[in-house]
């Protein structure tokens, strides 16, 4: 039997993510098929079509899916998922949104945010913000999976040649109504997926200090990212926020500007390839996950750092 | 309007988490316990719209051992009115948690039920979603911003691209944001009327549904760990190793 994945887009491209997901999926089951639900996407089905490690591309193109709304989202989800045995998506706010209705509908316990794949039936997901691996195995005959995107590599774009096959929409009443989606615009690499991050804390004092990072940030072409603590502390908005409340990000390298390492944000990143830290103070619990540390004051630091990365004749984009 | 909120016990968020060395789990003996911090979060808005007058009866309840009692009188002294325990002495995944909560909501008869988006223990995030979908009813997930009208809720949820605004019609399952609010603390007379408020006592057993739980624990292990880094005297070191020996910039 085959898999079916949910993708997630924005009915003119598909999101990043979803190349991490059909490679998780396709370590589940060889025959991955892809379900589109979306408003005018033919370029997604294209797109999809396209991903060598996918053989069937479903498209349920109506108004209804225009905004994937999970009350719309899931009863499809439930008809088409009939033939196959594991229904997956990424574990992203797309699809912690919709798979529990879809797991509740088909009377199936859920398994969430899995990291590796051991066979069909078994994974390996975090709990307790990363602090602890659970290997589980799940007896559901049929499986609801999220995955954690930045666990699996991202699949290849082209050279496939999948068919795509309409899938009818299920009319169901409405009982809720998009309004409107405010994201959040930035010349810089989305925090998710960007290759080099560059995060703020406490230690930085005041919003404006952020200019600090962002330098680097431009220099370096690096998403820009925060310490809970500095977001309460309201330095920086709420969607850069990275730890077990905000986002895992599992970047070539992270640099950790100020911020102490509280448990809550090296759930977060911890995973990153490469860390560095800079903190002035030499006992501060980042250090301990730091491929290098850098004790100073970082007023004195960043500027220099800067200044180094200027002298250097390339740098990686 | 009748609000139901669930709140849930767990591990304290500032607590280090300690692996059995057996794999079978994580140390809970002797470990400081809380109400899962998103779970505080509910039981605020609930007060809060309480508070509006626009809700008149909030009803707080908790699954699980006795000392998830504590976390239904913490939610009781904030101003919840009354709580409802249900007897649970082992783990029930979110699939049965949400069977149980759908028996309450049918009983109860509420217009809205509040809980944290994810628990901090097992961070499934699938308890609102499953119970608004085993209800027939619309949900708000990630909310930061709620506006109760009077057959809608108008609700700001947090996405990965940043804020997106629904409205769900009433009744709804709205799974709450660390930022929705600021919890506020119980103060001592209010601690104290707590224990007077009424509390139901329930036991899952009798519930009617089925709690067997489907996903099998194999192992629980610790994430592999970095291995030990180095301190760097300045910055053009930091910028040489990155460079030239991470090959990362």
């Amino acid at each position: 039997m085959s898999v079916l994945l949910v993708a997630e887009h924005d009915n003119s491209k598909l999101k990043p993510f979803t190349l991490n997901a059909i490679t998780a999926a396709s370590k589940i089951d060889g025959d991955v098929h892809v379900l589109i639900a979306g408003s005018n996407c033919d370029n997604v089905s294209k797109e999809v079509a396209g991903v060598p490690l996918v053989k069937k591309v479903l498209v349920c193109d109506s108004p209804n899916y225009q905004n994937y709304l999970p009350e719309k989202l899931a009863p499809l989800v439930v008809k088409v998922s009939e033939k196959y045995d594991h229904i997956v998506a990424s574990a992203n706010t797309f699809g912690k949104n919709f798979m529990p209705r879809v797991a509740a509908a088909l009377d199936i316990s859920q398994v969430s945010d899995i990291i590796k794949v051991n066979g069909p039936d078994t994974f390996v997901r975090p709990i307790y913000a990363g602090n602890a691996f659970a290997t589980v195995k799940s007896n559901d005959k049929k499986k609801c999976v999220t995955i954690r995107p930045t666990s699996f590599d991202t699949a290849e774009k082209s050279g496939g040649s999948a068919s795509i096959e309409k899938v009818e929409a299920v009319d169901i009443p409405n009982t809720s109504k998009f309004i409107k989606r405010e994201e959040t615009k930035s010349e810089r690499p989305e925090l998710g997926t960007a290759r080099i991050v560059v995060s703020g804390g406490r230690g930085l004092e005041s919003g404006d200090n952020f200019k600090l990072i962002n330098d680097i940030a431009d220099k370096l072409n690096a998403a820009v990212g925060a310490s809970r603590a500095a977001v309460d502390a309201g330095y920086i908005s709420n969607d850069h926020q990275v730890g077990q409340t905000g986002k895992v990000v599992v970047p070539d390298l992270y640099i950790a500007v100020g911020i102490s390492g509280a448990i809550q944000h090296l759930a977060g990143m911890k995973e990153s390839k490469i860390i560095v830290a800079i903190n002035k103070d030499g006992e501060a619990p980042i250090f301990s996950v730091a491929d290098y540390g850098l004790e100073a004051d970082l007023f004195t630091a960043l500027p220099e750092f800067l200044a180094e990365l200027n002298k250097l004749n390339t740098i990686q984009k | 309007m009748k609000i139901l909120v669930a709140v849930k016990r767990v591990i304290d968020y500032n607590v280090q988490i300690r692996v059995k060395e057996d794999g079978s789990g994580v140390h809970t003996d002797n470990v400081k316990m809380s109400t899962n911090p998103p779970d505080d979060n509910a039981v605020e808005e609930s007060v809060k719209l309480k508070e509006s007058g626009k809700v008149k009866e909030v009803v707080a309840i908790s699954i699980g051992e006795d000392k998830a009692q504590e976390s239904i009188r913490k939610a009781l002294a904030v101003g919840a009115d009354k709580g409802i325990h249900v007897k649970a002495d082992s783990y029930i995944e979110p699939l049965g948690i949400a069977k149980i909560l759908k028996k309450i909501v049918e009983k109860e008869k509420p217009d809205m039920v509040f809980l944290g988006k994810q628990a901090i223990d097992d961070d499934c995030n699938q308890t609102g979603q499953m119970l608004a979908a085993m209800l027939g009813w619309p949900q708000a997930t990630f909310t930061s911003k709620v506006n109760l009208k009077d057959k809608s809720i108008e609700i700001v949820r947090e996405i990965d691209e940043g804020l997106e605004t629904i409205e769900v019609n009433l009744p709804a399952v709205v799974s709450c944001d660390l930022r929705l609010n600021e919890p506020r603390f119980a103060s001592l007379p209010n601690i104290m009327k707590a224990k007077k408020k009424p509390m139901e006592q329930l036991n899952a057993k009798d519930m009617g549904v089925d709690l067997t739980n489907r996903i099998q624990q194999i192992k629980v292990e610790e994430p592999p760990k970095r291995k030990a880094g180095i301190k760097v005297a300045n910055v053009a070191e930091l910028v040489s190793k990155l460079k030239n020996e991470a090959k990362v910039i």
